[in-house]
């Protein structure tokens, strides 16, 4: 927007008609002139931090794909399909850690989108105003805290809890239903693909809210009033007039919430068991996922075929996050955009 | 007839009453989850985390198993790294921001830029730590301090550029013009006119960098590793808060696993206390 200002100089004309303001100030030429140096240095200087940033990124893709390289000529595509992980034979596929990644994911979303879509409702529409701020602010808070912390919490306290009061009583009374049986079987010791979700859906929360929050709070009121005015109750007001008329803001919370979920390294690292298998299909067995296999691998593991196939996998993720994330920028853009067409 | 109707509409009345209680009620059952949340971790926190900490906790270096000790070496290592990080990465993030903010806002450089710097905000840090292995970590063959350094500043770097770019816009650009109009030069109206302006906002974006990266532990795991030993020197592999916590936590000593709990009240404390005085700093601005 300021490109489009005049330069300093053409400001100074009518001034220039005072000769006693022209002995004090000096011509109005040379005040442009005088620093085209630093003035030219400064963009170059923003300019280069803004490349910088360009650069960070094609540097990360490209430093993942060299890295990488060996397995990926070695295994191909198919590294995305072979369940083998056996760093004693050498021989490696990533579909273990896919799954898990994926799993772990589609759980928290599964949780976090209807929690999250009834938090925004209440921040929205419910909330007295003193309260909003507050309570808007812890549930940010939520999404403060490190990571870390949720897994200690989760793998010590949170665990126990879940494998005693959820998980026992599930499998007692589903353990021999067909199908769902499948779902609860395994050891109950609050480690694994459900524990780790459940973590990551507290995780997310706060992403994905506060999201639905913002584009809830965009909508005319105009909107919203005229359909209380019609005589509709606070739900279908939000149900069939804010949702419909945010939807592109929402999905984009979604995604943003799922690519925050499907990058969280720490928290799962400590729930998920790391337990390079899948033989069953249990929501309780203790899996693995990309990130929780780098976290605890990579450091250790040896130059060569080890170190790429993990790179492989930090790259997958890395493809996944880019997609997810750059949809759900996409669809933010989009509401904003229709925001300008229709005010 | 019409008694009929009107039943048909009271009843749909009643229905329609019903589903919104319903709704409503189950709002408010979202939100107390929420928060449930919040405060079980925040008060397990501070239960399990208050008792384990004693003087030694920031005199003593981390011990071995079962042995008494604390965690100085840690907490050093993480408060030294995070602030050369943001010395690294605030001045590239803010630079970034300004050209996003005053040069070619428009333009496809910025248009890129904001769209990557969105993607890269979000980005998995461990991600993040497996470039600067590639790039740093096996090419001097060491882990090391700097390496850390590196990491953190790059997580630094999306979170200042984003804060930097929105304060920047809000700032009215009658200033700008003014301050054209009197013959400044571009360079002196961002610096001292728009980004003074900007001055709390830009401090927050710091601030909410900090924090972030306080609390990262992926991006430091193959980069400065860890160090049971007190050292400042950068290029050996170096012990931060987040990662001792981790190899503490996940082991079966006693001593250990209470460090560990000192050691996550430390770091919850000190995130949650940035992410609220950012707050204050912006609520005060506004």
């Amino acid at each position: 927007m300021s490109s489009t200002l005049p330069a300093g100089g053409a400001a100074f004309d009518p001034v220039s008609k005072s000769a006693k303001r022209n002995m004090i100030n000096p011509p109005p030429g040379n005040a442009v002139r005088r620093s085209p140096l630093a003035d030219k240095m400064f963009a170059w200087v923003a300019q280069g931090a803004a490349w910088l940033t360009l650069l960070l990124l094609a540097g990360i893709l490209l430093s993942l794909i060299v890295g990488a390289w060996p397995a990926i000529s070695k295994y191909g595509l198919g590294f995305l399909t072979s369940t083998t992980w056996d760093p004693v034979k050498n021989e490696y596929g990533g579909l273990v850690m896919i799954y898990g990644t994926v799993a772990t994911s589609l759980i928290a979303l599964i949780i976090a989108v209807p929690v999250s879509f009834g938090i925004a409702l209440f921040l929205t529409e419910l909330s007295p105003t003193w309260l909003k701020r507050p309570l808007g602010t812890a549930i940010e808070l939520l999404a403060a805290v490190p990571s870390i912390v949720y897994g200690m919490w989760g793998l010590l306290v949170f665990g126990p809890i879940l494998a005693t009061y959820v998980q026992q009583p599930l499998q007692k009374a589903f353990g021999e239903t067909p199908y769902l049986g499948a779902l609860v079987s395994g050891p109950p010791v609050g480690i694994g693909i459900l524990s780790a979700g459940i973590i990551l859906a507290i995780m997310i929360i706060p992403f994905i809210a506060s999201v639905m929050r913002d584009v809830f709070d965009v909508t005319p009121v105009m909107l919203k009033e005229s359909a209380y005015a019609l005589g509709s109750t606070t739900w279908e007001v939000v149900y069939k007039v804010v949702l419909p008329y945010t939807k592109a803001g929402v999905v984009g919370g979604i995604m943003l919430g799922l690519g925050r979920a499907l990058g969280e390294t720490m928290a799962i690292t400590f729930v998920i068991g790391n337990f390079n298998q899948l033989d069953s299909l249990s929501l309780f067995q203790a899996a693995n996922s990309i990130t929780s296999a780098l976290a605890n691998e990579f450091a250790e593991a040896a130059e060569g075929l080890h170190q790429a196939a993990l790179i492989y996998l930090g790259l997958v993720l890395f493809f996944i996050t880019f997609v997810v994330l750059a949809l759900s920028k996409l669809m933010l853009v989009q509401l904003s955009k229709n925001e300008g067409t229709k005010t | 007839m019409s008694a009929v109707m009107a039943d048909v509409r009271l009843a749909k009345f009643k229905r329609r009453k019903t589903v919104n209680k319903v709704a409503l009620v189950l709002s408010f059952a979202a939100m107390s989850f929420g928060l449930f949340w919040l405060f079980w971790i925040l008060w397990e926190t501070i239960r399990l985390g208050l008792g384990g900490i004693n003087l030694a906790t920031f005199t003593q270096m981390t011990p071995a198993p079962n042995e008494a000790g604390g965690i100085a070496n840690a907490i050093y290592g993480s408060f030294f790294m995070v602030l050369l990080a943001t010395f690294v990465g605030t001045p590239i993030g803010i630079m970034a921001g300004i050209y996003l903010a005053e040069y070619n806002v428009k333009g496809w450089l910025a248009v890129t830029t904001r769209f990557v710097n969105d993607i890269l905000l979000s980005a998995p840090s461990i991600v993040i730590g497996l470039f600067v292995y590639a790039v740093i970590v096996s090419r001097f063959k060491s882990f090391s301090g700097w390496a850390g350094v590196m990491a953190l500043a790059l997580i630094v770097i999306p979170v200042v550029i984003r804060t930097t770019e929105n304060m920047l816009q809000l700032v009215p650009a009658g200033l700008r013009e003014a301050a054209y109009a009197l013959g400044a030069p571009k360079w002196k109206v961002i610096t001292a006119i728009t980004l003074r302006a900007a001055r709390a906002g830009v401090v927050t974006g710091i601030l909410l960098a900090v924090a972030r990266i306080s609390g990262e532990t992926a991006p430091l795991l193959f980069t400065a590793l860890n160090n049971q030993f007190w050292t400042s020197d950068m290029s050996q592999p170096m012990a931060s808060l987040p990662v001792t916590i981790f190899k503490f936590a996940m082991s079966p000593y006693e001593n250990w696993q209470q460090l560990a709990w000192a050691g996550v009240f430390l770091i919850t404390v000190a995130v949650l206390g940035l992410n609220i005085l950012a707050r204050v700093l912006t609520r005060n601005k506004n």
